[in-house]
């Protein structure tokens, strides 16, 4: 019969020779490899400590983006909610009333904001479909967790922090989308 | 001070230097688990414990304070008195042969001098090896107690194992003991610091003892009584929490005891090579000797360690051909190769 490929090796039936018996030689060259990896390189990364390079384009958890002033960009218009496969995203609207000027960038806002990450397959269409520029997925990895309940998340785990109260985290989390942008653009 | 016709400093320096080699043995097996997972995650391409303290140095710690706070289980249908004692035998002998090693040659303290040693008899390699054959006694009485088929086929693996290598590694002894003249270890340390390592009068003799005490110790590639996936762990599937650490601990202490035995026989003991130790201070020669020892057996541990991570493990027919047809038949010629060279040599002169 033609083999399929010509790579077969026929198998090496011969008995074996006394050096082979007696297991010696062949033990003292299996240890030479041992020893030889046991000076290589580990190829394992310390993780905590060290993390792997993401891709510019992975997708991770979601955030809710707030404008410079601290005013959410959601207005509720539920594109992202139609875009979403996996019918993760649910919403409810409401009209902002007068004084909350400093809350809402327009006159309508998402006054419930939910994704439910069991749900979420983080194909990112979401954050194409979306007009105001208000969802982002970013490299965090959804983290595990004990109850169903507890992966359904709100508008406070997902909104960035206020640039009027927290400068510092806000620029951490803008740095983050700009980063994203510049790998879309 | 002498009362009751009893040197009672002697019996005092004797107890502080049991307690001392006691105290080391179980400190440096301890260690000894810790160096095997790092030797084998090195071997192995990975990094090892490096979690607990620095370099992970305090995994020992975390894995014994685990052990004591696993759950206690005698099975119901198990012999207690047996399953008890079973790991407190194997522990027992384990610690047993330490007694007749010489650590170092003698330290001279308060006046008196002291032999880095805890019993100097003159059958020294002898009761090693009647206590290392009671040793599989602990792994017999565990695993019949058990009640339970696995640990059963274990111990008897483990017995017949033993009784196997027994055999060849007393007669690879019989011909260093012609060259040597003396069962005492202590001696045998003085005639190598003096003269030759006995490895270059018993290559063979040496290669031979050194795959017996594999097999004495339970290692891979002879781990057959705990052989984890045909056994399911052998003679120790029913132990849970420190009785079980007891068994693995055994273990260990039997790896240093047996690296401790073949250095003081064929490596020449607390003897430091290409030093003149009569040149040096006594104590200063006694604390160095005790470390060349100490390194050397360190060594003969990584060697046990380096080939467990490389070879699997043996089947039981192969076993028990190696030790039958090879390695019997083997020691048995380096036997009458070396009488036949001592008759030569007194003939000659």
């Amino acid at each position: 019969m033609q083999s399929l490929t010509q790579r077969a090796q026929p198998v090496d039936r011969r008995p074996m020779t006394w050096v082979e018996k007696i297991y010696l030689w062949n033990i003292f060259r299996g240890m030479l490899i041992t020893l030889v990896h046991l000076f290589s390189k580990k190829v394992t990364i310390n993780y905590p400590e060290q993390t792997r390079p993401f891709s510019p384009v992975f997708r991770g958890l979601h955030i809710l983006n707030r404008d410079e002033e601290g005013r959410e960009r959601c207005t509720a218009c539920g594109l992202c909610a139609v875009a979403c496969p996996a019918e993760a995203i649910t919403m409810e609207a409401a009209e902002r009333l007068p004084g909350e000027e400093k809350l809402y960038r327009e006159e309508k806002y998402a006054a419930r904001y939910e994704i439910n990450m069991l749900r979420c397959i983080f194909c990112g269409l979401c954050e194409e479909a979306c007009p105001k520029d208000a969802i982002y997925l970013t490299e965090t990895i959804a983290p595990a967790n004990y109850s169903r309940r507890s992966f359904i998340y709100g508008k406070e785990d997902l909104l960035i922090p206020d640039p009027n109260t927290q400068p510092a985290e806000y620029a951490k989390a803008r740095g983050q989308i700009d980063k994203k942008k510049k790998a879309g653009a | 001070m002498t009362i009751l016709n009893i040197d009672w400093f002697f019996a005092l320096e004797k107890l502080i230097l049991i307690a001392v080699v006691i105290t080391g043995a179980l400190v440096i097996a301890m260690y000894s688990t810790y160096a095997e997972r790092k030797v084998a995650a090195f071997i192995q391409d990975r990094r090892g414990p490096n979690r607990a303290g620095p370099f992970g140095l305090f995994q020992p710690l975390a894995d014994g304070l685990k052990l004591f706070f696993k759950e206690e289980i005698i099975p119901s249908h198990s012999n207690k008195v047996l399953f008890v004692l079973g790991p407190s035998l194997a522990m027992l002998t384990a610690m047993m042969t330490s007694a007749v090693i010489p650590w170092g040659s003698k330290v001279e303290l308060f006046g008196r001098s002291i032999d880095l040693q805890i019993a100097d008899i003159n059958i020294g390699i002898l009761f090693v090896f009647g206590v290392v054959s009671l040793g599989v006694y602990g792994i017999l009485i565990g695993a019949w107690s058990s009640n339970n088929k696995f640990s059963l086929l274990g111990g008897l693996r483990g017995a017949s194992q033993i009784i196997s290598y027994e055999l060849a590694m007393g007669i690879s002894l019989i011909a260093l003991l012609m060259v040597t003249g003396t069962l005492s270890l202590k001696e045998m340390v003085e005639q190598q610091r003096h003269g030759h390592w006995n490895i270059i009068h018993q290559p063979l003799g040496f290669l031979i003892f050194l795959i017996c005490a594999f097999a004495e110790c339970n290692r891979t590639p002879f781990d057959l009584p705990e052989a984890e996936n045909e056994l399911n762990c052998g003679y120790h599937s029913e132990y849970s929490s420190m009785k079980l650490g007891f068994y693995l601990f055994a273990e260990y202490i039997n790896m240093f005891i047996s690296g401790a035995v073949m250095a003081c026989l064929y490596f020449g003991g607390y003897d430091i090579p290409f030093v003149d130790e009569s040149a040096l201070a006594v104590n200063t020669a006694a604390i160095l000797g005790a470390v060349a020892l100490l390194v050397k057996v360190g060594l003969f541990i990584f060697l046990f360690m380096w080939v467990r991570w490389t070879i699997p493990r043996f089947r039981y027919d192969q076993l028990m051909r190696l030790g039958w047809k090879n390695l019997i038949p083997l020691s048995l010629l380096n036997m009458f190769v070396t009488g036949a060279w001592i008759l030569w040599k007194s003939k000659s002169h």
